[in-house]
């Protein structure tokens, strides 16, 4: 396949980016779009270029580590898969295809494709765990989790934060992420003695960070690329609902 | 120097515990006087920061990555051991520690394996109170499944992303500490460098990513849990970033590498494809419950597998291994896919690869309960091949996977550098020359949970409340080294990218120090070697500066230690006479292919002490003993 490509190339946080385009020739169907860059970036080294600068690591979609704004679309035209999880054949030979890093006030670039997404850590700091020390756990089979629960946390849980969510939304609301993280731990027996304190505790922090507020747009649901459900948006809403009316609350 | 494991006497089953009894205690009120860094955020190093922050210590947590949730622990699909017995199946803390010992080949030291085995578990306990959603019964009892290498049912398992679920526990409880204060995070950093000071490690020199700042950090002691190093063959199952920086600077400060040579190469793994392969992808091995594996029995069939009768496949591993059939551990399935492979009998475009087959097991139990099992794994599959496993079966090949070498260790996981602790894949210790199916898992978080937390007291009670700052001399010399060696990358006036020169170096590793090692490839793999590495000196291409986020730059330091652990590794295979786990030597092999261990000469570990570059390493001997687990030759028929 022939395409070309228009890349957002941005030296640092500090320096105006810009799209610059590039050919690019013998692109099999079978690789995966992470493959087409590094097979891209081979050819600007040897012509004395720098090579666009992009994060990636387990190429398994599953570290969250990849992340790219794909002809408009966060991780590109497929549903429910990562960047590096897209090949080659979602495209079509003569295309053009734009790659733009994720853009959000939250994630600011650092270079090229690369941004920031440490805000994503301190959000879970502010309350995103379940304060257990090491070693004074009971047996794991003395409470009984009810199946449903267990699918139903893991259905959560299964958020690899690299922020789509955030990229496609109008308002760049990280509340799909923060959603996912609130209900997986408020499935679970566990979860529930800071369960008020973690809700209200990690929305402030997103708000700290600068995302925007979530309209239930559902743009988010629909780039995901492990498909997390909005449904979990709503759940959070009334988590907090109920946490704020709650005198408990501390 | 006399290798000292430092393994406590006793039995075996009291030996942890007495010895904890013994080791020194840090009073409460003086653990915030202790600095600890902790390098990689991955399950060993999060779950290591979390422990010792809990305990009171100040810790600072270094990786790579942009945030500790992605470290290459998060890519973990199948599951995590634990001799809980909950099946009632026969399993037992005994039987979890004779596996491990027995399917690494006897290679492990038994008094490591068993206290492994004792923790494991805890582990189950720790993570499920963190909220991990392993997988369960409907009445709300945990669900395990069987793994090769094991007869028993002792899986723990949070659908195929079990490694996800247990890192984000850990990960979680680590930043738990960050909003405490006792933990400092340090993303985007990259250690390049150890510092030594009067024989004990005392620190840390790092590049930051992002701005290139070279920049000291000091502690009391160091804990590297840098993950594994198969990124040395290039093409293998380990996320991108995946390398042996840490751990061979460490090397070249003194710390003994041991066992460098047993590699493990997973059975099943999508084949190659194409030149600009980036990585293999890993079908878990929890796939060889239900899947079975097969080739036609005729060399050359080139019939698509529907059309290939019954009685005309082979399905080779039930024939030779009927005891464990498709579950015999990964050594030997590895080796037996080749050898059918090599027969010509292997399917697919290239010849290199085997199928595993679902339909029996969808007729079986239908294809609900295989989609419940196996989806994300199907998916994956189907995303990269273009086929779907639900109607032609998978086709694998053998892959690189894991490292069981690495930084030696004592019982108390510390390296021969006092103060300088190694923790989870990025240390030797526990899997012998082969490592069983999710026990990597297992050992990262004992170590990091259960381990260090009591052995690092004893350390540090030793110490003295001395204040351990970055003024020594010895900490501006190692960051002008590291400056200087930035400088000469940039340097390099050459013509060939990284990548190329890894490629090449991976291609090597593959042909003469994979599956199948001679004394005679082996020595061409060390000229080999040699050349590529001068070839490197002399011809790389690193575009770019060093004060901005430049990933040529990484992994051209990266790419400059493998090319020197390349050598060790090929050094260390030549010297062991015989075959064992994942070193498989061809001139040491039982009359019917298997591998031929010999206990009288090589039941060592094999130590590596850095000389200087233009000396060879010296080697030491850490003789094993076994007294629980009888040597015997290992069968799975
Ligand atoms: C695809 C795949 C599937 C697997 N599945 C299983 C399984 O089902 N069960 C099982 O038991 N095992 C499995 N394993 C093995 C297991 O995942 C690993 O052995 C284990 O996760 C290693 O954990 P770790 O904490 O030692 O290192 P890692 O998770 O690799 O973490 C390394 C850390 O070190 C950091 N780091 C490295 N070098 C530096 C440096 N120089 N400076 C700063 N930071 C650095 C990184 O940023 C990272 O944080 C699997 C492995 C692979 C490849
Ligand atoms: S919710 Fe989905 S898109 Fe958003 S961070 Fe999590 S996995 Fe990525």
């Amino acid at each position: 396949m022939n395409l070309t490509l228009k890349i957002w190339r941005q030296p640092n946080a500090h320096t105006r980016g810009q799209l610059v385009t590039y050919s690019i020739s013998g692109v099999s169907p079978d690789m995966s779009f992470l493959e087409m860059l590094d097979v891209l970036n081979q050819q600007l080294i040897h012509k004395g270029e720098e090579p666009v600068a992009f994060l990636s690591d387990c190429r398994e979609g599953i570290c969250g580590s990849c992340g790219l704004f794909i002809n408009g679309r966060a991780h590109g035209p497929l549903s429910g898969t990562a960047t590096c999880q897209l090949h080659m054949r979602a495209f079509k030979d003569g295309d053009t295809i734009v790659i733009e890093p994720w853009r959000a006030k939250g994630f600011p670039v650092i270079r090229d494709l690369v941004v920031d997404r440490s805000a994503f850590d301190r959000i879970i700091q502010a309350g995103g765990y379940i304060s257990v020390n090491t070693g004074s756990a009971p047996d794991a089979n003395a409470i009984l989790i009810p199946k449903s629960a267990a699918d139903a946390a893991f259905d959560a849980a299964a958020c690899i934060g690299c922020g789509a969510c955030v990229a496609t939304c109008k308002n760049a609301s990280a509340m799909l992420f923060v959603a996912a993280k609130v209900s997986h731990l408020a499935y679970l027996p566990q979860g529930q003695p800071e369960r008020r304190r973690r809700v209200l505790n990690m929305v402030a922090a997103m708000d700290r960070e600068g995302f925007g507020s979530c309209t239930l747009t559902g743009a988010c649901e629909v780039e995901c690329p492990k498909k997390i459900s909005i449904s979990h948006i709503v759940r959070l809403n009334r988590e907090y609902l109920s946490a704020v009316v709650s005198d408990e609350a501390d | 120097m006399i290798l000292d494991a430092k393994i406590p006497d006793g039995p075996i089953q009291d030996k942890w515990s007495n010895h904890k009894f013994r080791l020194k205690l840090v009073n409460p009120a003086n653990k915030r006087k202790f600095n600890i860094i902790v390098v990689g955020t991955g399950l060993a190093g999060a779950s290591a920061a979390a422990s010792l922050a809990e305990l009171g210590y100040n810790v600072q947590a270094f990786c790579f990555h942009d945030s500790p949730r992605r470290a290459h622990s998060i890519a973990a699909q199948g599951g995590i051991n634990a001799a809980k017995n909950y099946q009632n199946d026969g399993d037992s803390v005994w039987r979890l520690f004779y596996d491990t010992v027995k399917g690494g080949d006897y290679r492990a030291r038994e008094a490591n394996v068993y206290r492994l085995a004792e923790l494991s578990v805890n582990i189950i306990d720790q993570c499920v109170a963190q909220g991990v959603p392993f997988a369960r019964e409907y009445g709300g009892l945990l669900e395990n499944r069987s793994f090769g290498g094991a007869q028993v049912s002792r899986t723990f398992y949070a659908r195929g992303q079990t490694g996800q679920q247990l890192l984000l526990g850990a990960y979680q409880a680590m930043l738990r500490q960050v909003e405490l204060g006792r933990v400092t995070l340090f993303p985007f950093h990259e250690m390049l460098d150890l510092v030594v000071i009067d024989g004990a490690a005392k620190g840390i020199v790092t590049r930051n990513l992002i701005t290139g700042e070279i920049r000291s950090h000091a502690a009391h002691a160091v804990l590297l849990a840098t993950g594994g190093y198969g990124n040395v063959y290039y093409l293998s199952t380990n996320a991108k970033g995946s390398n042996a920086t840490a751990i061979w600077r460490a090397y070249k400060r003194g710390a003994f590498f041991a066992n460098p040579c047993f590699t493990q190469i997973h059975p099943t793994c999508i084949p190659v494809s194409g030149h600009y392969q980036s990585k293999l992808t890993l079908m878990s091995e929890g796939l060889r419950n239900d899947g079975r594996v097969w080739v036609p029995k005729q060399v050359g069939d080139k019939r698509p597998p529907d059309q290939i009768p019954e009685d005309e496949r082979d399905y080779f591993l039930e024939r030779k291994y009927p005891a464990f059939g498709n579950l015999v551990p990964r050594d030997v399935a590895a080796r037996s896919i080749k050898e059918v492979c090599d027969e010509g009998r292997g399917v697919g475009p290239t010849g290199m690869a085997v199928y595993l087959d679902f339909a029996d097991a969808i007729k079986r139990l239908g294809r609900h309960v295989i989609e419940e099992r196996y989806g994300n794994l199907f998916e994956m599959y189907e995303r990269i091949t273009n086929e779907n496993p639900y109607h032609t079966p998978m086709r694998i090949y053998p892959a690189v996977h894991y490292t069981m070498g690495g930084l030696w260790v004592d019982y108390n996981l510390m390296t021969t550098i006092p103060g300088l602790y190694a923790l989870g894949e990025c240390n030797f210790s526990d899997h012998g020359a082969n490592r069983l199916g999710a026990s990597a898992l297992m050992q990262g978080l004992a170590d990091g949970y259960f381990i260090i937390p009591y052995t690092i007291g004893d350390y540090l009670a030793g110490l003295g409340f001395e204040k351990v700052t970055t003024d020594h001399p010895a900490f501006r010399q190692a960051e002008q080294e590291v400056h200087e060696r930035t400088k000469k990358f940039l340097a390099i006036p050459g013509k060939r990218s990284v990548d190329e020169i890894h490629r090449e170096l991976g291609r090597v590793m593959w042909d003469y120090v994979g599956m199948a090692r001679s004394a005679e490839g082996l020595r061409n793999a060390i000229d080999r070697i040699r050349e590529i590495r001068e070839e490197f000196w002399r011809n790389v291409r690193v575009l770019g500066r060093d004060d901005h986020l430049n990933e040529s730059l990484e992994k051209a330091g990266r790419v400059a230690d493998f090319l020197e652990l390349a050598e060790l590794i090929a050094v260390d295979a030549l010297l062991r006479n015989e075959s064992c786990g994942g070193h498989f030597r061809v001139e040491y092999q039982t009359p019917d292919g298997e591998a031929l261990r010999d206990d009288e000469h090589y039941a060592y570990v094999a130590a590596w002490q850095y000389q200087g570059d233009d000396q060879p390493p010296q080697l030491h001997k850490e003789p094993l003993h076994f007294e629980y687990v009888k040597l015997s030759q290992r069968s799975y028929k």
